[in-house]
Protein backbone atom coordinates (compact mmCIF):
# COMPACT_ATOMS: atom_id res chain seq x y z
CA UNK A 1 0.00 0.00 0.00
CA UNK A 2 1.25 3.32 -0.86
CA UNK A 3 0.44 6.56 0.65
CA UNK A 4 0.22 9.91 -1.53
CA UNK A 5 3.29 12.03 0.30
CA UNK A 6 2.05 15.53 -0.15
CA UNK A 7 3.52 17.59 -2.90
CA UNK A 8 6.28 19.72 -1.85
CA UNK A 9 7.15 23.03 -3.94
CA UNK A 10 10.82 23.59 -3.97
CA UNK A 11 12.78 26.47 -5.82
CA UNK A 12 14.37 25.35 -9.23
CA UNK A 13 17.95 26.33 -9.88
CA UNK A 14 18.51 24.51 -13.22
CA UNK A 15 17.24 25.90 -16.17
CA UNK A 16 15.49 24.90 -19.55
CA UNK A 17 17.12 27.80 -21.55
CA UNK A 18 20.58 29.68 -20.90
CA UNK A 19 18.88 32.73 -20.64
CA UNK A 20 15.43 32.73 -19.25
CA UNK A 21 14.13 31.62 -15.80
CA UNK A 22 13.49 27.73 -14.59
CA UNK A 23 10.29 27.39 -16.48
CA UNK A 24 8.31 26.62 -13.21
CA UNK A 25 9.07 29.67 -11.79
CA UNK A 26 7.54 31.19 -15.42
CA UNK A 27 4.44 28.62 -14.51
CA UNK A 28 3.92 29.54 -10.93
CA UNK A 29 3.92 33.48 -11.96
CA UNK A 30 0.51 32.25 -14.17
CA UNK A 31 -0.62 30.45 -11.78
CA UNK A 32 -0.41 32.82 -8.72
CA UNK A 33 2.17 35.10 -8.48
CA UNK A 34 3.00 34.80 -4.77
CA UNK A 35 2.49 31.42 -3.57
CA UNK A 36 3.92 28.39 -0.71
CA UNK A 37 7.29 27.48 -1.09
CA UNK A 38 8.89 25.29 1.22
CA UNK A 39 12.28 26.12 2.17
CA UNK A 40 15.26 23.56 2.22
CA UNK A 41 14.74 23.07 6.44
CA UNK A 42 11.19 22.23 5.87
CA UNK A 43 10.27 25.57 6.23
CA UNK A 44 6.54 26.53 4.89
CA UNK A 45 7.09 30.22 3.48
CA UNK A 46 6.27 31.92 0.25
CA UNK A 47 7.77 32.65 -2.94
CA UNK A 48 6.94 35.95 -5.19
CA UNK A 49 7.06 35.86 -9.10
CA UNK A 50 5.10 38.35 -9.93
CA UNK A 51 6.44 42.04 -10.36
CA UNK A 52 3.89 44.30 -8.30
CA UNK A 53 4.21 42.19 -5.23
CA UNK A 54 7.79 42.36 -5.29
CA UNK A 55 8.36 45.14 -5.77
CA UNK A 56 5.60 45.91 -2.93
CA UNK A 57 7.83 43.45 -0.12
CA UNK A 58 10.74 44.77 -1.18
CA UNK A 59 9.92 48.38 -0.07
CA UNK A 60 7.85 47.30 3.02
CA UNK A 61 9.74 47.70 6.72
CA UNK A 62 8.03 45.04 8.13
CA UNK A 63 10.32 42.53 6.20
CA UNK A 64 13.65 41.75 7.44
CA UNK A 65 17.14 41.37 6.02
CA UNK A 66 18.49 39.70 8.98
CA UNK A 67 20.20 36.24 8.33
CA UNK A 68 19.41 34.81 11.72
CA UNK A 69 15.52 35.20 10.84
CA UNK A 70 15.99 34.06 7.11
CA UNK A 71 15.23 30.82 5.65
CA UNK A 72 17.08 29.32 2.56
CA UNK A 73 15.89 27.33 -0.13
CA UNK A 74 19.39 25.64 -0.72
CA UNK A 75 19.95 23.24 1.41
CA UNK A 76 23.82 24.26 1.90
CA UNK A 77 23.36 28.01 2.80
CA UNK A 78 20.34 26.74 4.91
CA UNK A 79 22.42 25.25 7.40
CA UNK A 80 24.96 28.16 7.20
CA UNK A 81 21.94 31.01 8.15
CA UNK A 82 21.43 29.87 12.12
CA UNK A 83 24.89 30.02 12.32
CA UNK A 84 25.84 33.21 10.44
CA UNK A 85 27.11 36.26 12.35
CA UNK A 86 27.03 39.20 10.16
CA UNK A 87 30.02 41.08 10.47
CA UNK A 88 29.89 44.58 11.96
CA UNK A 89 29.48 46.94 8.99
CA UNK A 90 28.11 44.15 6.40
CA UNK A 91 24.73 46.04 6.06
CA UNK A 92 22.91 44.01 3.12
CA UNK A 93 21.88 41.86 6.41
CA UNK A 94 20.76 44.45 8.55
CA UNK A 95 17.56 46.54 9.24
CA UNK A 96 16.75 50.18 9.84
CA UNK A 97 18.28 52.16 11.67
CA UNK A 98 21.18 50.57 11.73
CA UNK A 99 21.20 50.16 7.65
CA UNK A 100 20.74 53.51 7.57
CA UNK A 101 23.67 54.58 9.35
CA UNK A 102 26.26 52.93 6.91
CA UNK A 103 24.61 53.54 4.00
CA UNK A 104 24.43 57.15 4.43
CA UNK A 105 27.80 56.73 5.01
CA UNK A 106 28.48 55.61 2.05
CA UNK A 107 26.27 56.91 -0.66
CA UNK A 108 27.89 60.40 -0.92
CA UNK A 109 30.88 58.05 -2.30
CA UNK A 110 28.34 56.28 -5.21
CA UNK A 111 26.55 59.22 -6.66
CA UNK A 112 25.48 59.28 -10.37
CA UNK A 113 27.76 62.30 -10.43
CA UNK A 114 31.21 60.38 -8.40
CA UNK A 115 30.66 57.33 -11.05
CA UNK A 116 30.92 59.79 -14.00
CA UNK A 117 34.19 60.84 -12.57
CA UNK A 118 35.21 57.37 -13.06
CA UNK A 119 34.80 57.24 -16.78
CA UNK A 120 37.82 57.82 -18.25
CA UNK A 121 39.40 55.58 -15.82
CA UNK A 122 37.33 52.62 -16.75
CA UNK A 123 37.71 53.50 -20.21
CA UNK A 124 41.59 53.22 -19.97
CA UNK A 125 41.49 49.89 -17.47
CA UNK A 126 38.79 48.67 -21.06
CA UNK A 127 40.88 49.84 -23.64
CA UNK A 128 44.29 47.86 -22.01
CA UNK A 129 41.96 44.63 -21.63
CA UNK A 130 40.99 45.33 -24.93
CA UNK A 131 44.70 45.54 -26.00
CA UNK A 132 45.82 42.36 -24.51
CA UNK A 133 43.18 40.56 -25.74
CA UNK A 134 43.83 41.69 -29.30
CA UNK A 135 47.66 41.22 -28.85
CA UNK A 136 47.12 37.63 -27.81
CA UNK A 137 44.98 36.66 -29.85
CA UNK A 138 41.99 34.19 -30.51
CA UNK A 139 40.52 32.56 -29.37
CA UNK A 140 40.09 34.14 -25.62
CA UNK A 141 37.79 33.48 -22.89
CA UNK A 142 36.00 36.51 -22.19
CA UNK A 143 35.02 36.11 -18.75
CA UNK A 144 38.93 35.96 -17.95
CA UNK A 145 40.22 38.21 -20.06
CA UNK A 146 37.75 41.11 -19.91
CA UNK A 147 34.60 40.53 -18.08
CA UNK A 148 36.04 39.48 -14.54
CA UNK A 149 39.13 41.98 -14.52
CA UNK A 150 37.56 45.53 -15.69
CA UNK A 151 35.00 45.63 -12.96
CA UNK A 152 37.60 43.85 -10.47
CA UNK A 153 40.41 46.08 -11.13
CA UNK A 154 37.80 48.81 -10.84
CA UNK A 155 36.09 48.29 -7.64
CA UNK A 156 40.07 47.67 -6.15
CA UNK A 157 41.20 50.85 -7.27
CA UNK A 158 37.65 52.81 -5.38
CA UNK A 159 38.58 50.84 -2.28
CA UNK A 160 41.93 50.81 -2.41
CA UNK A 161 42.36 46.92 -2.37
CA UNK A 162 45.93 45.82 -3.89
CA UNK A 163 44.64 44.46 -6.49
CA UNK A 164 47.52 42.06 -6.62
CA UNK A 165 45.73 40.13 -3.98
CA UNK A 166 43.17 39.07 -6.37
CA UNK A 167 43.88 35.90 -6.25
CA UNK A 168 43.38 34.92 -2.93
CA UNK A 169 39.93 36.86 -2.51
CA UNK A 170 38.67 36.14 -5.96
CA UNK A 171 39.27 32.22 -4.86
CA UNK A 172 37.38 33.23 -1.09
CA UNK A 173 34.36 35.11 -2.61
CA UNK A 174 33.82 32.17 -5.04
CA UNK A 175 33.52 29.92 -2.16
CA UNK A 176 31.14 32.38 -0.95
CA UNK A 177 29.29 32.52 -3.89
CA UNK A 178 29.13 28.49 -4.83
CA UNK A 179 25.58 27.42 -3.49
CA UNK A 180 27.34 24.00 -2.72
CA UNK A 181 30.16 25.10 -0.31
CA UNK A 182 29.39 23.76 3.17
CA UNK A 183 29.49 25.40 6.09
CA UNK A 184 32.93 24.77 7.15
CA UNK A 185 34.29 26.27 3.47
CA UNK A 186 32.00 29.68 4.01
CA UNK A 187 32.81 29.95 7.59
CA UNK A 188 36.81 29.69 6.13
CA UNK A 189 36.56 32.30 3.53
CA UNK A 190 34.69 34.37 5.64
CA UNK A 191 37.07 34.69 7.92
CA UNK A 192 39.90 34.28 5.37
CA UNK A 193 38.39 37.50 3.65
CA UNK A 194 37.78 39.65 7.11
CA UNK A 195 41.30 39.11 8.30
CA UNK A 196 42.42 40.19 4.83
CA UNK A 197 40.40 43.09 5.07
CA UNK A 198 41.30 43.97 8.72
CA UNK A 199 45.28 43.74 7.90
CA UNK A 200 44.46 46.36 5.16
CA UNK A 201 42.03 48.89 7.15
CA UNK A 202 44.90 48.50 10.04
CA UNK A 203 48.08 49.46 7.12
CA UNK A 204 45.56 52.24 6.01
CA UNK A 205 45.03 53.55 9.30
CA UNK A 206 48.80 54.46 9.29
CA UNK A 207 49.12 55.15 5.90
CA UNK A 208 46.39 57.03 4.37
CA UNK A 209 45.96 57.16 0.20
CA UNK A 210 43.47 58.61 -1.92
CA UNK A 211 40.90 55.86 -1.74
CA UNK A 212 37.39 54.75 -0.29
CA UNK A 213 38.66 53.10 2.73
CA UNK A 214 41.03 55.39 3.46
CA UNK A 215 38.16 58.56 3.20
CA UNK A 216 36.15 55.96 5.34
CA UNK A 217 38.67 56.22 8.01
CA UNK A 218 39.10 59.69 8.04
CA UNK A 219 35.41 60.04 8.57
CA UNK A 220 36.46 58.63 12.14
CA UNK A 221 33.13 57.63 12.75
CA UNK A 222 33.94 53.69 12.12
CA UNK A 223 36.05 50.85 14.13
CA UNK A 224 38.29 48.87 11.84
CA UNK A 225 35.96 45.98 12.42
CA UNK A 226 33.17 47.89 10.60
CA UNK A 227 35.93 49.19 7.93
CA UNK A 228 36.75 45.68 7.65
CA UNK A 229 32.67 44.42 6.81
CA UNK A 230 31.92 47.08 4.64
CA UNK A 231 34.98 46.47 2.45
CA UNK A 232 34.47 43.15 2.07
CA UNK A 233 30.38 43.54 1.41
CA UNK A 234 31.57 46.29 -1.25
CA UNK A 235 34.96 43.97 -2.96
CA UNK A 236 32.24 41.15 -3.18
CA UNK A 237 29.72 42.77 -4.46
CA UNK A 238 31.29 45.00 -6.94
CA UNK A 239 33.65 42.75 -8.99
CA UNK A 240 31.64 39.46 -9.24
CA UNK A 241 28.51 41.03 -10.17
CA UNK A 242 29.28 43.46 -13.02
CA UNK A 243 31.55 40.97 -14.33
CA UNK A 244 28.41 38.35 -15.14
CA UNK A 245 26.43 41.15 -16.39
CA UNK A 246 29.66 41.80 -18.60
CA UNK A 247 29.49 38.17 -20.03
CA UNK A 248 26.26 37.25 -20.13
CA UNK A 249 25.29 39.95 -21.67
CA UNK A 250 27.49 39.74 -24.59
CA UNK A 251 26.44 36.00 -24.94
CA UNK A 252 23.21 36.77 -24.98
CA UNK A 253 23.68 39.44 -27.70
CA UNK A 254 25.90 37.24 -29.32
CA UNK A 255 22.48 34.40 -29.20
CA UNK A 256 20.72 37.43 -30.26
CA UNK A 257 22.01 38.44 -33.99
CA UNK A 258 19.21 41.18 -34.76
CA UNK A 259 19.82 42.74 -31.18
CA UNK A 260 23.20 43.06 -31.61
CA UNK A 261 22.97 44.37 -35.27
CA UNK A 262 20.50 46.98 -34.04
CA UNK A 263 23.40 48.02 -30.86
CA UNK A 264 26.08 47.86 -33.43
CA UNK A 265 24.12 49.93 -35.96
CA UNK A 266 22.87 52.46 -32.96
CA UNK A 267 24.91 53.10 -30.56
CA UNK A 268 23.06 55.56 -28.81
CA UNK A 269 21.02 52.80 -27.81
CA UNK A 270 22.86 51.75 -25.04
CA UNK A 271 21.44 53.31 -21.84
CA UNK A 272 18.68 50.98 -22.87
CA UNK A 273 20.00 48.28 -24.04
CA UNK A 274 21.94 48.40 -20.69
CA UNK A 275 18.55 48.13 -18.35
CA UNK A 276 17.28 45.95 -20.80
CA UNK A 277 19.72 43.36 -20.45
CA UNK A 278 19.71 43.95 -16.36
CA UNK A 279 15.85 43.26 -16.66
CA UNK A 280 16.16 40.35 -18.88
CA UNK A 281 19.46 38.36 -17.46
CA UNK A 282 18.69 39.43 -13.64
CA UNK A 283 21.50 37.80 -12.13
CA UNK A 284 20.24 37.88 -8.98
CA UNK A 285 18.61 34.36 -9.23
CA UNK A 286 18.25 33.24 -5.96
CA UNK A 287 16.22 36.06 -3.93
CA UNK A 288 16.70 38.39 -2.46
CA UNK A 289 14.72 36.76 0.44
CA UNK A 290 12.74 38.40 3.36
CA UNK A 291 10.93 37.62 6.50
CA UNK A 292 8.43 39.26 7.99
CA UNK A 293 8.20 40.98 11.08
CA UNK A 294 4.54 41.08 11.49
CA UNK A 295 1.72 39.80 10.38
CA UNK A 296 1.24 40.84 6.63
CA UNK A 297 -1.75 40.89 3.97
CA UNK A 298 -0.22 40.59 0.42
CA UNK A 299 -2.46 40.17 -2.52
CA UNK A 300 -5.19 38.35 -0.28
CA UNK A 301 -2.58 35.90 1.42
CA UNK A 302 -1.57 36.55 4.93
CA UNK A 303 2.48 35.92 5.62
CA UNK A 304 2.58 35.17 9.40
CA UNK A 305 5.38 36.68 11.63
CA UNK A 306 8.60 34.42 10.82
CA UNK A 307 7.66 33.70 7.76
CA UNK A 308 10.63 33.67 4.71
CA UNK A 309 9.29 35.37 1.29
CA UNK A 310 11.44 34.87 -1.78
CA UNK A 311 11.46 37.51 -4.33
CA UNK A 312 12.07 35.62 -7.45
CA UNK A 313 13.84 38.63 -9.22
CA UNK A 314 13.99 36.70 -12.64
CA UNK A 315 10.63 35.83 -12.61
CA UNK A 316 9.48 38.94 -11.71
CA UNK A 317 11.29 40.99 -14.51
CA UNK A 318 9.73 38.72 -16.96
CA UNK A 319 6.22 39.71 -15.91
CA UNK A 320 4.23 40.46 -18.64
CA UNK A 321 1.67 42.56 -16.89
CA UNK A 322 4.64 45.43 -15.88
CA UNK A 323 6.62 44.56 -19.68
CA UNK A 324 5.20 44.03 -22.73
CA UNK A 325 6.72 40.81 -24.55
CA UNK A 326 8.60 40.50 -21.41
CA UNK A 327 10.83 37.26 -22.94
CA UNK A 328 12.05 39.09 -25.74
CA UNK A 329 15.21 40.97 -25.14
CA UNK A 330 14.77 44.48 -26.65
CA UNK A 331 17.67 47.04 -26.94
CA UNK A 332 15.32 49.66 -27.57
CA UNK A 333 12.64 49.26 -25.10
CA UNK A 334 13.09 50.82 -21.54
CA UNK A 335 12.99 48.69 -19.18
CA UNK A 336 13.35 51.67 -16.52
CA UNK A 337 11.52 49.90 -13.52
CA UNK A 338 12.95 46.53 -13.59
CA UNK A 339 13.82 44.50 -10.31
CA UNK A 340 17.11 43.76 -11.21
CA UNK A 341 19.34 45.90 -8.53
CA UNK A 342 16.33 45.40 -6.17
CA UNK A 343 14.18 47.84 -4.40
CA UNK A 344 13.34 49.45 -1.50
CA UNK A 345 16.52 50.69 1.15
CA UNK A 346 18.25 47.60 0.16
CA UNK A 347 18.51 49.08 -3.57
CA UNK A 348 21.97 48.46 -4.84
CA UNK A 349 24.49 50.92 -3.86
CA UNK A 350 27.13 50.17 -6.70
CA UNK A 351 23.61 50.63 -9.13
CA UNK A 352 25.40 53.56 -10.74
CA UNK A 353 29.17 52.57 -11.11
CA UNK A 354 28.38 49.16 -12.72
CA UNK A 355 25.75 50.93 -15.16
CA UNK A 356 28.95 52.81 -15.75
CA UNK A 357 31.14 50.00 -16.38
CA UNK A 358 28.39 48.01 -18.67
CA UNK A 359 27.88 51.64 -20.83
CA UNK A 360 31.67 51.64 -21.70
CA UNK A 361 32.58 47.98 -21.73
CA UNK A 362 29.80 46.75 -24.22
CA UNK A 363 30.40 49.07 -26.90
CA UNK A 364 34.13 49.27 -26.68
CA UNK A 365 34.31 45.46 -27.22
CA UNK A 366 31.55 45.74 -29.62
CA UNK A 367 34.14 48.39 -31.37
CA UNK A 368 36.83 46.28 -31.07
CA UNK A 369 36.06 42.73 -32.44
CA UNK A 370 33.27 43.42 -35.42
CA UNK A 371 33.67 39.96 -36.15
CA UNK A 372 32.85 39.12 -32.32
CA UNK A 373 31.61 35.10 -32.66
CA UNK A 374 31.61 32.21 -29.92
CA UNK A 375 34.17 29.64 -30.40
CA UNK A 376 32.37 26.86 -28.90
CA UNK A 377 28.61 26.11 -29.86
CA UNK A 378 26.27 27.80 -27.16
CA UNK A 379 25.23 24.67 -25.59
CA UNK A 380 28.88 24.12 -24.52
CA UNK A 381 28.88 27.13 -22.89
CA UNK A 382 28.91 26.31 -18.79
CA UNK A 383 26.19 28.30 -17.21
CA UNK A 384 26.34 29.51 -13.52
CA UNK A 385 23.70 27.81 -11.85
CA UNK A 386 26.05 26.45 -9.29
CA UNK A 387 26.46 30.31 -8.36
CA UNK A 388 24.51 33.23 -6.44
CA UNK A 389 25.52 35.44 -8.77
CA UNK A 390 24.21 33.50 -12.85
CA UNK A 391 26.31 33.91 -15.58
CA UNK A 392 28.93 31.82 -17.56
CA UNK A 393 31.89 29.93 -16.18
CA UNK A 394 33.82 30.57 -19.12
CA UNK A 395 32.71 32.16 -22.63
CA UNK A 396 35.12 31.48 -25.34
CA UNK A 397 35.21 33.61 -28.24
CA UNK A 398 36.92 34.22 -31.42
CA UNK A 399 36.99 37.84 -34.05
CA UNK B 1 3.19 70.75 -9.86
CA UNK B 2 5.27 70.65 -6.35
CA UNK B 3 8.11 68.18 -5.24
CA UNK B 4 8.45 67.15 -1.64
CA UNK B 5 12.12 65.07 -1.03
CA UNK B 6 12.28 63.50 2.34
CA UNK B 7 15.75 63.04 2.98
CA UNK B 8 15.72 60.95 5.83
CA UNK B 9 13.97 58.50 3.86
CA UNK B 10 15.91 59.12 0.98
CA UNK B 11 19.01 56.26 0.63
CA UNK B 12 20.71 57.62 -2.13
CA UNK B 13 20.50 55.43 -4.91
CA UNK B 14 20.74 57.78 -7.31
CA UNK B 15 17.63 57.08 -9.49
CA UNK B 16 16.17 60.19 -9.63
CA UNK B 17 19.69 62.18 -10.52
CA UNK B 18 20.01 59.20 -13.31
CA UNK B 19 16.29 59.95 -14.70
CA UNK B 20 15.90 63.34 -14.64
CA UNK B 21 18.93 65.25 -14.13
CA UNK B 22 17.47 68.57 -14.48
CA UNK B 23 15.65 68.83 -11.77
CA UNK B 24 16.88 66.00 -9.07
CA UNK B 25 20.41 66.06 -8.15
CA UNK B 26 22.97 64.47 -5.10
CA UNK B 27 24.48 66.01 -2.26
CA UNK B 28 28.15 65.40 -2.43
CA UNK B 29 28.33 64.79 0.84
CA UNK B 30 25.90 61.86 1.86
CA UNK B 31 24.20 61.44 -1.51
CA UNK B 32 20.78 62.04 -0.66
CA UNK B 33 18.86 64.04 -2.92
CA UNK B 34 18.69 67.33 -3.70
CA UNK B 35 15.73 69.21 -5.50
CA UNK B 36 17.11 71.60 -8.08
CA UNK B 37 13.88 72.66 -9.12
CA UNK B 38 11.16 72.37 -6.35
CA UNK B 39 8.18 73.81 -8.95
CA UNK B 40 9.35 72.28 -12.03
CA UNK B 41 6.78 73.37 -15.29
CA UNK B 42 4.12 71.17 -15.96
CA UNK B 43 5.66 70.14 -19.17
CA UNK B 44 7.70 68.24 -17.15
CA UNK B 45 5.24 66.25 -15.49
CA UNK B 46 5.71 62.76 -17.00
CA UNK B 47 9.42 62.68 -16.18
CA UNK B 48 8.54 63.79 -12.70
CA UNK B 49 6.44 61.43 -12.21
CA UNK B 50 8.75 58.87 -13.74
CA UNK B 51 11.62 59.33 -11.51
CA UNK B 52 9.22 59.48 -8.18
CA UNK B 53 7.86 56.59 -8.91
CA UNK B 54 11.13 54.85 -9.69
CA UNK B 55 12.63 55.80 -6.17
CA UNK B 56 13.28 52.60 -4.31
CA UNK B 57 13.11 54.25 -1.00
CA UNK B 58 9.49 56.29 -1.37
CA UNK B 59 11.86 59.53 -0.71
CA UNK B 60 9.42 61.60 -3.59
CA UNK B 61 6.42 62.75 -3.91
CA UNK B 62 4.53 65.43 -5.83
CA UNK B 63 1.83 68.03 -4.88
CA UNK B 64 -0.54 68.62 -7.42
C1 LIG C 1 25.20 44.57 -12.57
C2 LIG C 1 25.70 44.50 -11.41
C3 LIG C 1 24.95 44.40 -10.10
C4 LIG C 1 23.74 43.81 -9.80
C5 LIG C 1 22.79 43.09 -10.75
C6 LIG C 1 23.51 44.04 -8.39
C7 LIG C 1 22.37 43.62 -7.71
C8 LIG C 1 22.08 43.95 -6.40
C9 LIG C 1 20.84 43.63 -5.71
C10 LIG C 1 19.65 42.88 -6.31
C11 LIG C 1 20.91 44.13 -4.44
C12 LIG C 1 19.82 44.09 -3.36
C13 LIG C 1 19.99 42.95 -2.42
C14 LIG C 1 18.87 42.86 -1.41
O1 LIG C 1 17.86 43.54 -1.53
O2 LIG C 1 19.01 42.09 -0.44
C15 LIG C 1 22.22 44.75 -4.32
C16 LIG C 1 22.68 45.36 -3.17
C17 LIG C 1 23.98 45.83 -3.04
N1 LIG C 1 24.94 45.95 -4.03
FE1 LIG C 1 24.72 45.44 -5.96
N2 LIG C 1 24.56 44.74 -7.87
C18 LIG C 1 25.46 44.98 -8.87
C19 LIG C 1 26.65 45.66 -8.78
C20 LIG C 1 27.19 46.16 -7.62
C21 LIG C 1 28.46 46.85 -7.52
C22 LIG C 1 29.38 47.17 -8.69
C23 LIG C 1 28.64 47.14 -6.22
C24 LIG C 1 29.85 47.82 -5.67
C25 LIG C 1 29.97 48.81 -5.02
C26 LIG C 1 27.48 46.67 -5.49
C27 LIG C 1 27.26 46.79 -4.12
C28 LIG C 1 26.08 46.49 -3.47
C29 LIG C 1 25.85 46.74 -2.06
C30 LIG C 1 26.83 47.34 -1.08
C31 LIG C 1 24.54 46.32 -1.79
C32 LIG C 1 23.81 46.38 -0.45
C33 LIG C 1 23.00 47.64 -0.39
C34 LIG C 1 22.20 47.78 0.88
O3 LIG C 1 21.97 46.79 1.58
O4 LIG C 1 21.78 48.91 1.18
N3 LIG C 1 26.62 46.07 -6.38
N4 LIG C 1 22.90 44.64 -5.52
S1 LIG D 1 15.83 58.01 -6.16
FE1 LIG D 1 14.95 58.25 -4.10
S2 LIG D 1 16.39 57.23 -2.78
FE2 LIG D 1 17.44 57.56 -4.71
S3 LIG D 1 18.54 59.49 -4.46
FE3 LIG D 1 16.59 59.96 -5.39
S4 LIG D 1 15.24 60.40 -3.66
FE4 LIG D 1 17.00 59.38 -2.81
Amino acid sequence: MTEATPQLDTFPMERERAFDPPDLLTHWREEAPIRPLTFADGHEGWIVTGYAPARAILADSRFSSRPELMHSPIPERSARLQSFIVPPGFFIRMDEPEHTRYRRLLTGQFTVRRMRLLEPRIEEITRDHLDAMERQGPPADLVRDFALPIPSLVICELLGVPYDDREKFQRDSAVLLRLGSSVDQITAAMADLLTYLHDLVMRKMKEPADDLLSGLIAGGELTDRELAGIGLLLLVAGHETTANMLALGTFALLSNPPQMAALRRDPTLIQNAVEELLRYLSIVHLGPIRTALEDVEIDGHLIRTGQSVLLALTAANRDPGRFEGADTLDVSRSAQGHLAFGHGIHQCLGQQLARVEMRIGYPALLARFPGLALAVPADQVPMRTDMAIYGVHRLPVTW
Amino acid sequence: MKINADTDRCIGAGMCALSLPEVFDQSEEDGTVVVLDPEPPDSMKTGVTRAVNLCPSGALSVEE
